[in-house]
């Protein structure tokens, strides 16, 4: 991967100027390929990681985890289905994995309830859907690379040789 | 009360009083640090719990566990084509530091003359002068970025010269050497039948050229004592795990000193120390990466906000003149504190020729070096 885009995913905040700086590349030049990479939609978005469990707030929502086991379809394979899930708002992630599943979806919702209606009015009837397997997060320890407790670290001492 | 004459005369001086100034203060940015920001790479960390679960507590052999030589050897092997026989060519030691003392005195007698580079880490000339033997300075400039030449080497020699100490990549300068300027260096030891203290702690953060170990070159295997450790590479200053290798002869008088002073390193940092060299060159890649952007960073802010600064090839220090701000190197590293908070280490700390420098570390995050840079100018219009 570009050394741009690296630095990027870790500090989006960082300007072109800095980054020129940090690769050794003319500022012009630097722009120029973030321009492209979003252009090309290598760059989708710019976020900043919350970490909600710091949030403590009791509508905070849950999530859920859930396995689909699906039929094939003639030619287009697991895509079609998929597409027809991944569209629904309440899907987060989804992914086709090898297993003994074949689709795994994050869920969104703003508590058990709805997650259970969506699985039941939404996914589970759905043609060539085999049927469903739902784990609802109940913590979240590390997300992303991120460990979402704050690291307690000793200090270094500000001189030393 | 009696205390020793030499002991006596080896003073902080008053690079004592800025220390204390500056460990009393709060909200600092410290560009005054001598290891990596980064914590210990968690599979060593977890390998020095695992092995105290495991009741690894004992002594080990003075020479310190084989294994651990084994691995040592093995990896210098893979890494540079270093051979060195773990029985008794290798010596593990509390941190290179250790090492250092270890060398210095086994190879002194008075009236050696010692040639050691200047500006140079804290350690070299108190250590030898400990030990018995006059330092001689090899002064380095920013004219010629911090380079020790052959002939300012051949130049020091005398009948009384034995010791030629260097350090790449060094602290405090950054300064490091391509095969082809080390080999100009082994020619004069050949020629003046030197023996080489090679100090090359930072090797593994080496960022324009491949690092090349001075007891590879031709002649010098025999000639050379190589000072090694995990300290830097492997952000591992807390565990003190160092090593020496050198001619067997060397190393076995060595661990005379070392086997009555501290009998062994830790068992746990050297149960560490072998799962670095087995699984920590992922890590030590990834910090480079990080130390390098850095590097490229800080050296073009400095020199934009008024500071001369020389590219350093190796390390994470940067050795800015301060020269045209009028302040002498402790004045401007007080001021600093004082007026801006921000913590560097003055040039003097380093010998009399680092007069005219400040040390910055960029082992710190790029959002404090950012924040100290601010600063900095905002110090250098007042």
């Amino acid at each position: 991967m570009d050394e741009i885009l690296e630095i990027l995913e870790n500090d989006a905040r960082l300007t072109p100027e800095e980054i020129a700086k940090m690769v050794k590349k003319p500022v012009a030049k630097v722009k120029s390929l973030i321009k492209q990479y979003e252009k090309d939609g290598i760059i989708l978005k710019y976020k900043t990681v919350i970490n909600k469990e710091m949030l403590h707030e009791e509508r905070s929502g849950v999530r859920a985890l859930i396995e689909v086991k699906v039929v094939p379809q003639k030619d287009v394979g697991f895509d079609y289905l998929a597409e027809r899930i991944y569209r629904f708002p309440e899907v987060a992630s989804c992914y086709l994995v090898s297993g003994s599943y074949d689709l795994l979806l994050i869920i969104e919702g703003k508590d058990i309830h709805t997650v259970s209606s969506f699985v039941a009015e939404k996914l589970a009837p759905m043609e060539n859907v085999r049927g469903t397997v739902t784990h609802f997060l109940l913590k979240k320890y590390k997300e992303d690379r991120q460990i979402l407790k704050r690291a307690e670290r000793a200090k270094r001492p500000a001189i030393s040789f | 009360m009696k205390i020793s004459k030499r002991v006596e005369k080896v003073a902080p001086s008053g690079i004592r009083v800025f220390f204390d100034l500056v460990l009393g203060m709060k909200d600092v940015i410290s560009l005054g640090v001598g290891e990596p920001d980064f914590v210990t790479p968690w599979g060593i960390r977890e390998k020095a719990i695992y092995s105290l679960e495991q009741g690894y507590t004992s002594y080990t052999s003075n020479m310190g566990m084989i294994e651990l030589r084994r691995e040592i050897a093995a990896f210098l092997k893979r890494r540079h084509g270093l051979d060195y026989n773990p029985e008794d060519e290798i010596l593990i030691t509390v941190g290179s530091s250790e090492a250092f003392d270890l060398v210095c005195r086994t190879l002194t007698n008075s009236g050696y003359k010692i040639l050691v580079p200047q500006p140079s880490y804290v350690s070299y000339y108190p250590l030898f002068y400990l030990a018995g033997a006059n330092p001689h300075y090899l002064t380095t400039t920013i004219d010629n970025g911090f380079k020790l030449t052959p002939q300012q080497i051949d130049k020091a020699c005398d009948k009384n010269t034995k010791i030629l100490v260097i350090n790449y990549p060094a602290n405090p300068t950054g300064v490091s050497y391509t095969k082809k300027e080390l080999l100009e260096f082994s020619k004069i030891a050949k020629k003046r039948n030197l023996i080489v203290i090679s100090d090359e702690i930072y090797d593994e953060l080496t960022y324009d050229f491949n690092h090349t170990p001075f007891a590879t070159l031709p002649g010098m295997r025999e000639k050379t004592v190589y000072l090694n450790g995990f300290s830097k590479a492997y952000a591992m200053t807390g565990f003190r795990i160092g090593y020496a290798c050198g001619p067997k002869e060397i190393i076995y008088h060595m661990n005379k000193i070392h086997q009555y002073t501290m009998l062994c390193a830790s068992i746990i940092a050297q149960m560490a120390a072998m799962e670095a060299l087995k699984n920590g060159a992922k890590s030590v890649l990834q910090m480079k990466k990080e130390y390098r952007r850095r590097r490229e960073y800080i050296v073009d802010e400095l020199n934009r906000i008024g500071l001369r600064t020389h590219k350093p090839e190796g390390a994470f220090y940067v050795f800015p003149s301060i020269r045209n701000t009028g302040y002498s190197s402790m004045d401007f590293a007080l001021n600093l504190i004082r007026k801006k908070k921000v913590a560097v280490v003055p040039g003097t700390a380093f010998g009399p020729s680092g007069e005219g420098y400040v040390r910055m570390a960029f082992a710190s995050s790029l959002d404090n070096l950012k924040e100290a840079i601010l600063r900095i100018s905002e110090f250098l219009k007042r």
